[in-house]
C-alpha cells in the first residue's frame, strides 16, 4: 500500500499495476508530483525520510481516508534521497466505485502527504540549500477537511 | 546506550544524524545533546519538534532503556 523508494520509480507502470483487475471498483483516480527545477540541475530536492515510522505514519492515514471516502482500495508511492528535476516525487492511487470519492480521497491524501507526512524536504536553489517547512497555502489546503 | 536519530534542520545544526548516548531518560537524554552546543539544545526545544522512541511518538519525558531508538522530528514538512 505504502512504498517509499530511493530510486526513481516509473509511474505509469505504478499505475497500470494498480488499476489492473479493478472489474469491481470502476473508477481510479491518481495524482503525481514531479519536482521543479532547472534542466541540467543535479538535484532538485532533499528528502529525508524516517524509514520504518514514515510508511507507518503514512499507512495510518490511508486507512483513515479508505473509511472516510469508501475507498476500495489506496496506494502511495514516495521518493525520498535525492531527486532530480522532472521526477516523480510522489504518486496517490485511489479506487472505489465511483469517480466523486476518488478524487477527492486523492486530494485529501495529497494535502495531508505535503504537510503532515514525516518526511523533510531541502531545497536546492541557486542561493544554496534551505529546509522547507509547510506554506500558508499547504496548511489551508489541510484545514478543508477538518 | 540509545541510538539517537537527528532528521531535518536538527542534524544540520549538530552535524550528525546519528549517534549512540547512554541516558536513563528523555529528558537527560536531550540535556546530554543540549551540552554540545547551546544553538543545538535550543533547536532541540523548538517549537513543533516531536520525539519517537522505537518508532511511536512519545510526549513529554519517558525512561528510555538499553538499545532504544530516540528519534528527533522537526515540523515535518511533507513531500
Amino acid at each position: 500500500m505504502i512504498t517509499l523508494t530511493e530510486a526513481p520509480f516509473d509511474p505509469g507502470a505504478a499505475l497500470n499495476a494498480f488499476s489492473a483487475g479493478r472489474a469491481a471498483s470502476g473508477a481510479v483516480a491518481s495524482f503525481l508530483g514531479i519536482a521543479r527545477g532547472q534542466a541540467g540541475q543535479a538535484c532538485a530536492l532533499e528528502l529525508q525520510a524516517y524509514r520504518g515510522f514514515t510508511e507507518k505514519e503514512i499507512g495510518r492515514f490511508a486507512e483513515a481516508a479508505m473509511g472516510r471516502f469508501q475507498l476500495d482500495d489506496v496506494a502511495i508511492v514516495h521518493r525520498f534521497g535525492s531527486i532530480g528535476p522532472g521526477e516523480a516525487i510522489v504518486l496517490a492511487m485511489t479506487a472505489a466505485a465511483h469517480r466523486r470519492e476518488a478524487f477527492e480521497a486523492c486530494d485529501y491524501l495529497m494535502d495531508y502527504l505535503k504537510s503532515r507526512a514525516p518526511l523533510w524536504k531541502k531545497e536546492h536553489g541557486p542561493a544554496g540549500a534551505r529546509w522547507v517547512e509547510p506554506t500558508a497555502r499547504d496548511l489551508a489546503d489541510l484545514k478543508r477537511w477538518d | 546506550m540509545a541510538r539517537v536519530l537527528l532528521f531535518g534542520r536538527l542534524s544540520d545544526v549538530a552535524g550528525w544524524r546519528e549517534r549512540a548516548f547512554d541516558a536513563a531518560s528523555l529528558s537527560s537524554l536531550k540535556a546530554l545533546i543540549g551540552r554540545q552546543g547551546p544553538e543545538l539544545a535550543q533547536a532541540l526545544a523548538g517549537p513543533g519538534v516531536q520525539t519517537a522512541v522505537d518508532k511511536v511518538l512519545v510526549r513529554g519525558d519517558a525512561p528510555l532503556g538499553d538499545r532504544q531508538e530516540v528519534a528527533f522530528l522537526p515540523p515535518m514538512s511533507g513531500g
